[in-house]
């Protein structure tokens, strides 16, 4: 039973209703699609996308870098993590362009700042109310009808304009990361501590490993919803999870596990309207160069972003490689970025939606105004 | 150690996120409740629609047992596993990768709120649609008591009424309470939470749900003109113990506290004749007066003759034979000690301390059970003040304040029921009528802590990513709040994360 609810902005809570309600969707005036999936957590864009062909990668990721030995080497410099199966077809196809070294103009760190400037394109946190994916909306000439498939609309996706929110009733359990959390919470608690450790080993048995089947539903959903004359035109997933401080080689496969399946379940599920979408994947910031004594990565700076779809002009990675020398890092631990998430997500929609990518940054990004790249990153 | 925030979360249902600050009186904060009352719940069900509820699916059942479509005899099987949907109680934010499988058990039926009960071909549709009826009261009365946990003036009141209600549990897992069973709360125990003990215990013992639950409705007096009548035709009728007993064993003196099986068979001839009108069809309704659902002394039921209970006799009074008994029961010491034991377990630790359960006891006996006399002495004592004793809150008083601390709105009723089955305290259905117990051992427990853990990822992406964590933690939490859990917030992977951290909080987890 797939219950669903559909809901108003800022309403909380899902109706409990026995039947998926049927959206009314006025016709809008783009065929084009964009799904945004934040990866809130720090996703670690060097094991995501490893610069195996760098010659300071080895001796900085001793560990973690042997997981790109399986992946799909993409050119000299980077070899796509092995989990990443249906992104790599994807490149193949021409579908998706990977870029690195990529960051918001935020740069200290915390999760919570970290995600605002991510959604609300703003400078500095906190700066700005509304999210740069609403004042996308105001951009559009009809409603586009816009969707996050979530309980609640994140920030990105707040703002003046009417947003929808979905989201599927049953649950995942529990992420690892959440689990790890809660553990390291209790470990001096001597009544929950030791419960918190038999509730682990009873997961441990039922064989609770990370499975695609829930991201692979979640893709499927949203393609649902985004697909044909009167599907949603802009959506929103939340994955999170990302933040992969300790036992990063097995966390980090599952993530993109799920991410991958989730991707290639909403390629399968759009059909035809694949070839006018376009999806960015992106986190609020990177993880240290250096992997660190705990079988995980630290907070850090420079990332990766992919665009995907049948609208991108992909094949390839998009990068303006500073290079892993401990000179070139930034502040001398993390990957320096080279390209400005901003213009890069200004330039893509701009080209995507046909209009001036320079107007597009001035809408999106009003604190910054990034200049545009010159590149074609979406097939008009 | 005495602050707002300290006595919301001991004394209350925990603070508001949006509204908490820090300071303040909190002893004085409680004791300003004493002389208040609790307001009456809006959109609440009414004992009426409970009784025509009860009567159309009393109906409906007898008419397809006379068409041959039940087998005689069969209880609703379906009834308390169709109201134990598990339905989840919000999706969470799409975890795309690393969730597992749920660790909570799958739903028994895969009920919908307006599903109906595993479905048996024989089962008519009038009387499926009178259990539905029947389950969407109790949706209604879960509903109503969880808005008002939200919003109300007087927490600590609102935490009486619950406490209340757990005293004396009703159970809505039989055909006959499953309307009923909230109504005891909502009409018996709110309006009497600050009056004298014996008009509360008077008041429960008086109300249907209670009649009923404890089949006090079947009790017929072996030498009642009703009870010869049926003996003289060979109908096996005769005297039902148990209503005498649980308000012996639980509602007043207490297990093991000196009475004995011949006061509990006296004092259930003497109940004998306490009824409910308008419910049955049997003959005995012709003795009846009143509006269905409404008490009624039915003297052609009655035990006829003086009894003798705890060495006193009571002479033969038609109803208020009984009432005077339980009028005594009510300001009995062993009912003193254990109302005290109960209370001081309820609000200071599982193994209450002696010399706090004392003092409650002796305001108790002094004031003869005037309720807010007995609370101020728990209230007074410096052993309930102490921060380094939390007690570990039980799934209700969890969900009540994680909701309250995020300011979200109560979610639809159909979900509050399936959250709390599966947290393992479904609303009015304890499996006993001793009601849930009182201890951490309960409630802490590795599967439970796990399904916390998820229904806290619930709550947080309810409340958004737009609420902060940081910021909300000191106001719920206020000195409670350790280092190591303002740390784990703060470094949370995302705002509802943090959220979810701070409701499954060691701190948060305790009050």
């Amino acid at each position: 039973m797939d219950r669903r609810s559909f809901l108003a902005t800022g309403a909380v809570g899902l109706a409990a209703t026995t039947f998926a309600p049927r959206l009314a969707f006025a016709k809008a005036a783009t065929d084009r699609r964009f799904l945004f999936v934040i990866q809130r957590g720090a996703a670690d864009g060097l094991a995501i996308l490893a610069p195996t062909g760098d010659p300071g990668y080895a001796s900085l990721r001793p560990e973690l870098g042997a997981d790109a030995a399986g992946g799909t080497k993409l050119d000299a410099m980077f070899t796509l993590h092995p989990a990443l199966k249906q992104v790599a077809a994807m490149t193949a196809a021409r579908q998706a362009l990977l870029v690195h070294a990529v960051a918001s103009p935020y740069r200290d760190r915390s999760h919570f700042d970290g995600q605002n400037v991510l959604e609300t394109g703003g400078a500095l946190p906190y700066r700005l109310q509304d999210g740069w994916m609403n004042r996308l909306l105001r951009t559009m000439p009809d409603d586009p009808q816009a969707i996050a498939f979530a309980p609640t609309v994140p920030p990105a996706l707040r703002g003046s304009a009417r947003v929808a929110s979905y989201a599927p009733s049953n649950l995942p359990a529990a992420g690892d990361d959440l689990m790890i959390r809660v553990g390291d919470l209790y470990a001096r608690d001597a009544q929950l501590g030791p419960l918190w450790n038999e509730a682990l080993q009873a997961r441990t048995k039922a064989g609770d490993l990370a499975s695609g089947k829930g991201a692979a539903a979640a893709g499927a959903l949203a393609a649902r919803m985004m697909k044909g004359p009167a599907g949603a035109r802009i959506g929103m997933i939340e994955t999170d999870g990302w933040d992969t401080h300790t036992g990063q080689k097995g966390r980090l496969t599952a993530q993109l596990t799920g991410l991958d399946a989730m991707l290639a379940a909403y390629r399968d599920g759009l059909g035809e309207d694949w070839k006018n979408t376009l999806v960015l994947v992106a986190t609020e910031f990177g993880r240290t160069a250096h992997e660190n004594g705990t079988g995980g990565t630290d907070h850090g700076t420079g990332a990766t972003a992919f665009l995907l779809g049948g609208a991108v002009n992909g094949g390839k990675v998009l990068a303006d490689w500073p290079g892993l020398a401990p000179t070139a890092l930034y502040e001398a631990r993390d990957l320096k970025p080279t390209i400005n998430l901003d213009a890069l997500v200004a330039t893509a929609l701009g080209q995507h939606f046909g209009q001036d990518p320079a107007r597009m940054a001035g809408v999106l990004f009003p604190d910054t105004g990034s200049a545009p790249l010159r590149q074609t990153l979406a097939l008009s | 150690m005495s602050d707002l925030i300290f006595a919301q979360n001991r004394f209350g249902l925990g603070p508001r996120g949006d509204q908490s600050q820090g300071g303040g009186d909190g002893r004085g904060w409680v004791e300003a409740q004493l002389g208040a009352r609790l307001a009456m719940l809006s959109d609440a069900p009414t004992g009426a629609e409970a009784a025509q509820a009860l009567i159309a699916y009393r109906d409906e059942r007898r008419n397809a047992k006379q068409a041959g479509l039940l087998q005689p005899a069969s209880v609703p099987k379906g009834m308390p596993m169709a109201m134990a949907t598990t339905a989840p109680m919000t999706g969470a934010t799409m975890t795309a990768p690393g969730s597992g499988p749920a660790m909570t058990a799958e739903p028994m039926t895969g009920m919908t709120p307006d599903a109906r009960p595993p479905r048996r071909a024989s089962k008519p549709p009038e009387l499926m649609d009178a259990q539905k009826a029947q389950r969407q009261l109790y949706l209604s009365a879960v509903d109503a008591r969880l808005k008002a946990s939200l919003v109300t003036p007087t927490p600590f009141l609102e935490r009486m009424a619950h406490f209340w209600a757990n005293h004396f549990a009703v159970g809505a897992n039989k055909a006959d309470t499953v309307g009923y069973a909230g109504l005891l709360e909502l009409d018996a125990i709110r309006p009497n939470l600050t009056g004298r003990f014996a008009d509360l215990l008077l008041a429960v013992e008086r109300h249907p749900a209670m009649l009923f639950y404890l089949d006090q409705a079947q009790s017929v007096g072996p030498h009642s003109q009703a009870g010869l009548r049926a003996q003289g035709r060979g109908r096996d009728v005769g005297l039902n113990e148990n209503l005498a007993r649980e308000i012996m064993e639980l509602h007043t003196l207490g297990v093991r506290s000196g009475y004995s099986q011949a006061d509990v068979t006296e004092f259930a001839r003497a109940l004998t004749g306490w009824n409910v009108a308008g419910i049955g069809r049997g003959p005995v309704q012709r003795f009846m007066t009143g509006q269905p659902g409404d008490f009624n002394f039915v003297e052609v039921l009655h035990e006829p003759g003086a009894r003798t209970i705890l060495g006193k006799r009571y002479a033969e009074d038609g109803e208020a034979q009984a009432r005077a008994v339980l009028m005594d029961l009510a300001v009995h010491p062993a009912t003193a000690r254990h109302i005290a034991t109960k209370l001081t377990r309820h609000f200071v630790a599982d193994d209450p301390p002696p010399a706090v359960v004392a003092r409650v006891e002796q305001a108790f006996l002094k004031s003869r059970g005037d309720l807010p006399t007995v609370y101020r002495a728990l209230i007074a004592s410096p052993e309930a003040w102490q921060p380094d004793r939390p007690k570990f809150r039980n799934p209700w008083e969890w969900t009540v304040a994680s909701l309250r601390a995020l300011d979200v709105p109560a979610p639809p009723a159909q979900r509050t029921v399936g959250l709390l089955q599966e947290l393992g305290m479904p609303v009015w259905r304890p499996t006993s009528p001793a009601g849930y117990d009182d201890l951490a051992a309960s409630w802490a427990g590795p599967d439970a802590l796990v399904r916390r853990v998820e229904a806290a990822q619930r709550f947080a992406s309810a409340a958004g990513q737009g609420t902060d964590a940081r910021a909300i933690a000191p106001k719920v939490l206020g000195a409670r709040l350790t280092d190591a859990t303002a740390t784990a917030i703060s470094r949370a992977e995302s705002p509802a994360t943090g959220l979810a951290l701070l409701l499954v909080s060691p701190e948060f987890l305790r009050r």
